[in-house]
């Protein structure tokens, strides 16, 4: 038996996605900058895309910017946004459990002269509209928080810090802009971009059953942006190079899906995810959650089982045919504790000793109750060693 | 993904010599600072010969700090202290036929281990 809980990682492609992008490759080949039929054929079809797409976040077309992924989307929106502007006094604010594209992108703008400031989140795992306030200044220019953490799944309100980003910059000169890394939060969570209030917000199409290697950066129109890349004329010269058609095409189709079935998924994610929480906990002891479950998505099931190492339990679950993650430090090339976890404040122990559970769609109770069959056996198993 | 062999693969999944031993007559702990593991050595000494007659370990540690702990207890025993003290990292490195190299650490954490609890036993003594 093979279970995919590791969809916070990456989705499998969603058949009716795939069968969308196929004749993209080798019928419907033409680069959309070419004049000639098949350049009109490729052309019309991402402009097909961008229009779906822009109806979904609730946005004009020529606000959606395709890329890479959400590494480019967040990287392009944060250091693009910053080139503008000269003065190395300005300053930014970004969330402390941010993805490390943000984090290292913020870190990198620093080095550059400017200032940053990391807005703690409580134990919740969610960050404070109070804090944050107080820790605006006259220099702040850009304000980045991600909608849904990618390791605990927490949702940052989004739409309040937005509201509250609406009002300061009524009574300002200079405008503080609001991004958004909603990576993980498409297919669970409104992305209407005029309801959150952002000037900017990532997505990503492997995150929602799309292919990989593509991804959006919504930019509120009239907001300046220096490109990192440089090159032709795609995507308003802000990201040149050759439209990646089949990619553009899936993102579009798997977006229309994950919008289309968002409650039923969510629904349907919900349902196993407690069965698999109230399994776990009716057959494992000293089972801690880590990160607030009600402010959470349907499918994300982070957890510390004490005296268990995170790495030896995702591997020994691998090898019974089950795929999750782990925050534990073993994992991790540099040999550090997940930044995410540590920032709740439970201690190394707890980071440690965590793994990360992301149901999917396509999950069956029969799986989950496969998972609850094995997942004891291995905690007592591993405790053992450990003398726990 | 971290690249184990086969070998290191079934050190972790049937650990040998897991767990304490009562009335141990040397006990050694370590702990990697770096990434939060921990482990102790149990040893059983023939207070004569000095041969170590019985090895045991308790790991909260990840994949390759089982298999290395794994390995150790079963090449130090029947060892005295002396011969047993010749074993190197690199050796059970090499015994488990290679580690990732990020991994090589959880190695010399259970020679850590093992030297601290010949320096309990010497202090016994």
């Amino acid at each position: 038996m093979r279970i995919y809980l590791d969809n916070s990682a990456t989705t499998k492609v969603d058949l009716r996605v795939l069968k969308k992008m196929l004749p993209y490759f080798s019928e419907k080949y033409g680069n959309p900058s070419s004049i000639h039929f098949l350049g009109e054929e490729s052309n019309n079809a991402i402009k097909q895309a961008r229009n779906e797409i822009a109806k979904i976040l609730n946005c004009l077309s020529e606000e959606i910017i395709f890329t890479s992924g959400a590494t480019e989307s967040n990287n392009l929106a944060l250091r693009g946004a910053m080139k503008i502007i000269q003065d190395k006094n300005r300053h930014l604010i970004v969330s402390n459990i941010e993805h490390s594209c943000v984090l290292n992108t913020v870190k990198y703008l620093e080095k550059q002269g400017f200032q940053a400031s990391y807005l703690p989140v409580n134990q919740n795992g969610i960050i404070g509209i109070e804090n944050l306030k107080k820790i605006i200044t006259e220099q702040t220019v850009l304000i980045s928080i991600m909608y849904v953490n990618n390791e605990i799944g927490t949702i940052q309100p989004i739409e309040k810090i937005g509201k509250l980003i609406k009002k300061i910059n009524q009574t300002r000169k200079n405008k503080i802009l609001f991004h958004v890394d909603a990576v993980q939060a498409l297919g669970y969570l409104s992305c209407d971009v005029k309801k959150l209030g952002v000037d900017f917000l990532s997505l990503s199409g492997h995150k929602f059953y799309g292919p990989k290697g593509i991804g959006i950066l919504y930019r509120k129109k009239g907001i300046f942006l220096k490109p990192l890349m440089f090159g032709g004329e795609q995507e308003q010269k802000l990201r040149p190079g050759t439209h990646n058609v089949p990619g553009i095409i899936g993102l579009a189709e798997a977006m229309k899906i994950a919008e289309k079935d968002r409650e039923k998924n969510v629904k349907k994610i919900f349902v196993l995810r407690e069965q698999l929480k109230y399994g776990i906990f009716k057959k494992i002891s000293k089972v801690e959650i880590n990160g607030s479950i009600k402010e959470r998505v349907a499918h994300n099931l982070n957890l510390s089982f004490k005296g268990v190492e995170g790495e030896a339990l995702t591997l020994r679950l691998s090898l019974n045919g089950i795929a999750i993650s782990t925050g534990s430090a073993c994992s991790q090339k540099t040999l550090e504790p997940s930044h995410v976890l540590m920032a709740l404040g439970k201690g190394e122990e707890n980071a440690h000793s965590s793994v990360r559970f992301s149901l999917g769609k396509f999950n069956t109770k029969r799986e989950i109750k496969y998972v609850l069959k094995i997942l004891p056996k291995i905690v007592k198993d591993l405790r053992k060693i450990s003398g726990f | 993904m971290i690249d184990y062999n086969k070998k290191v693969i079934k050190y972790f999944t049937h650990p040998k010599n897991v767990g304490e031993i009562k009335n141990a007559d040397a006990i050694g702990e370590a702990g990697n600072f770096v990434c939060g593991d921990k482990l102790t050595i149990y040893l059983k000494i023939n207070s004569k010969t000095k041969k170590i007659t019985n090895a045991k370990f308790l790991s909260y540690g990840c994949v390759s700090n089982i298999a290395t702990s794994s390995i150790l207890t079963e090449m130090i025993k029947g060892k005295t202290i002396e011969e047993a003290k010749k074993i190197s990292h690199k050796k059970i490195t090499k015994e488990l036929g290679g580690l990732p190299s990020q991994k090589i650490h959880c190695s010399i954490l259970a020679i850590d281990a093992f030297k601290k609890a010949i320096e309990n036993y010497s202090v016994k003594q």
